[in-house]
């Protein structure tokens, strides 16, 4: 395995002078090939906005990031960036354009790529998260249902074979069979092709079930990473074992 | 314990435009005891959030109550429009916390405005001062900070603007809240405080009774004392909470719990499945039992034939499976075989490409 994604002392602070706010603060880490980890906090822990950072849809106010190898601190052709990173958010609902058809919507996103590859990438995507072609691409959004909404938007980042998933709460708006269907999706993508996986989410349980680490953050602070064994079943920092409790159980704590 | 609220036989169907009915809720019965949280669980579009328009009447256009009567407090009211609902109920005898409610505050008021236009809308008399004086102390009551009126929306963070909004809809000492999904949209923490909130409004009897609609299972059981599952807008199975995400004794409900994701050192190990398929299109329910075209312990009749009702009216499941197997719950395995899970991959078969978008109806809240 070896390093894919590195962040050193990312910084972001929001306004200036004394309404001056940090929402992330020093974090560093790092991610390495075919792994999946998983960023836990509250909300305005600072979650998004590191991964935000990552996608290069914000300024950094100081650190640096690596991507395989290279500075993208910096980013002059985020085009290009996206060709290997590529992001899936929250909501499944307003992340579409209501006027576009699934077709048009997933050709636009072709335009990143060279014409001759992308029919059949379209085909391909579509499947790895189990819709076929036909049934989906000629249909407007209100059409779908939450979950297959957002397979398409995980279909739309896979069409560009991205080396770095970022979901960013990709999960938390649709129930509790369909958050399963979707976490399954993206283990079996690490597995076959490889991809390196970056999932946000508040819910433990979730990353207990998809996560090989964990970091957790507090405040934009980073207070604890480690193997998801280490963090969710021996957490050290205080913080964490807080989350931890506050988490409703289904069976009776032993 | 007494018996606070009857609702029986409740009916109810959106009208489409073009003339057909789509039967949302579908024979629905429930009671609540005196300081009882009811919880109500299901899929997205099983017919929850229909079934909390009905009971905090707020049925509008175009949700259509068929039939169905509500008792509260030995007083009655036909639900299905033949006696017009009295005006004072909303609000002090039931009152609803809508989905999504946190973010339905006007951004360009203070949240004490509210409070004193909550308070007005019911009681003309009632000065300013009296509303605020009111919503300080039930502030104070709950150990919230008071200075939460003097706040613009925007200043408030998503946990605490949901508080502020559970308090504001049970200023009037309503007997029921009835409170749609008030905790999706929260992280963990504004979760459990919202909960341990709720329950110290019981335990104060700033209301009577609280039903509580959400999909998240774990959330029920740590919040209410039964839970009724719904699917395709019928109960499925009732039960104490306890018992029913411990041994359920219908599949359905067995399925839902088979796919909450716990941090639990076993969930490192296993693959979880979600439930195969959708659930169905109440415009064409399946024939039988509703659930059998996804059911992983589908037996013949299951096909044809209405499932009975197992067990007495604090404890049943209307299934075949549970008729046979007396007192035994679903063994989670069964509803969640591998076989199943290659199903899964495919969201509908579809044959049905012209009923898709029936099915939005059933999720649109009044």
């Amino acid at each position: 395995m070896s390093e894919i994604f590195a962040a050193k002392e990312l910084t972001k602070t929001f306004g200036h002078g004394k309404h001056v706010v940090e929402a992330v603060k020093q974090v560093s880490f790092s991610l390495q090939e075919r792994e999946v980890v998983t960023i836990v906090g509250e909300s305005g822990s600072g979650k998004s906005t590191l991964a935000r950072m990552v996608l290069g849809l914000l300024p950094i106010t100081s650190g640096q990031m690596t991507f395989q190898g290279q500075d993208v601190t910096h980013l002059k052709d985020r085009a290009a960036y996206w060709r290997d990173v590529q992001a899936v958010f929250q909501d499944p609902f307003s992340s579409f354009n209501q006027f576009f058809t699934v077709r048009r919507l997933l050709h636009r996103s072709l335009r990143l790529l060279h014409a001759d590859v992308g029919r059949e990438r379209l085909e391909e995507s579509l499947q790895y998260v189990g819709l076929t072609g036909p049934d989906v691409l000629d249909r407007y959004p209100h059409q779908l249902s939450g979950g297959q909404r957002q397979r398409i938007m995980i279909a739309r980042a896979l069409m560009l074979r991205p080396k770095l998933l970022v979901a960013d709460e990709a999960t938390s708006m649709l129930d509790a069979s369909l958050r399963v269907n979707i976490l399954n999706v993206l283990t079996d993508l690490r597995d076959e092709l490889g991809m390196t996986v970056l999932f946000i989410t508040h819910d433990i349980g979730q990353a207990c079930y998809v996560a090989d680490r964990v970091l957790v953050m507090e405040n934009g602070l980073m207070v604890e990473q480690g193997s998801t064994d280490d963090v969710i079943f021996n957490p050290q920092h205080e913080y964490t074992q807080r989350l931890l409790s506050d988490v409703p159980k289904l069976h009776q704590a032993s | 314990m007494s018996r606070l609220v009857n609702a029986e036989h409740l009916r109810a169907s959106y009208h489409t435009p073009d003339g057909r009915e789509v039967t949302a809720v579908d024979g629905v019965s429930v009671h609540i005891d005196e300081g009882e949280v009811l919880g109500i669980a299901g899929e997205s579009g099983s017919g929850k959030s229909t079934l909390g328009a009905i009971l905090s009447l707020t049925a509008r256009p175009p949700l259509y109550v068929d039939s169905g009567s509500l008792e509260i407090d030995g007083q009655t009211q036909a639900l299905d429009g033949s006696s017009k609902i009295p005006r004072t109920w909303r609000g002090s005898v039931v009152s609803l916390l809508p989905q999504g409610a946190m973010n339905s505050i006007s951004p360009t008021m203070r949240v004490r405005d509210l409070v004193v236009d909550v308070m007005r809308a019911h009681n003309r008399s009632v000065t300013k001062d009296e509303a605020l004086d009111r919503a300080r102390d039930r502030l104070a009551s709950l150990d919230l900070p008071t200075r939460v009126l003097d706040a613009y929306p925007h200043q408030l963070s998503g946990g605490m603007k949901q508080r502020t909004v559970t308090i504001i809809s049970t200023l009037l000492n309503p007997r029921l809240l009835i409170a749609d999904e008030p905790t999706s949209a929260l992280d963990v923490t504004s979760q459990k405080a919202l909960i341990d909130m709720l329950l110290q409004m019981l335990e104060q009897k700033i209301m009577s009774g609280v039903i509580f609609i959400t999909h998240d299972l774990p959330v029920l059981r740590t919040v209410s004392n039964r839970i009724a599952v719904m699917y395709a807008g019928k109960i499925v199975e009732v039960g104490d909470a306890e018992e029913l995400t411990t041994a359920p004794r219908h599949p359905y409900s067995a399925a839902l719990l088979s796919s909450v994701l716990v941090p639990e050192p076993a969930y490192r190990k296993m693959r979880v499945y979600g439930i195969p398929g959708a659930p169905p299109n109440l415009a064409h329910p399946p024939s039988g039992c509703r659930f059998h075209p996804r059911c992983g312990l589908v037996m013949d009749e299951c096909h044809t034939e209405e499932p009975p009702h197992v067990g007495d009216q604090l404890r049943f499941s209307k299934c075949f499976w549970a008729l046979k197997n007396p007192g035994q719950s679903v063994p989670l395995k069964a509803v969640t075989a591998s076989s199943l899970s290659e199903t899964d991959t495919v969201v509908e078969d579809d044959d049905d490409t012209t009923s898709r978008p029936d099915d939005e109806p059933s999720e649109v809240p009044a």
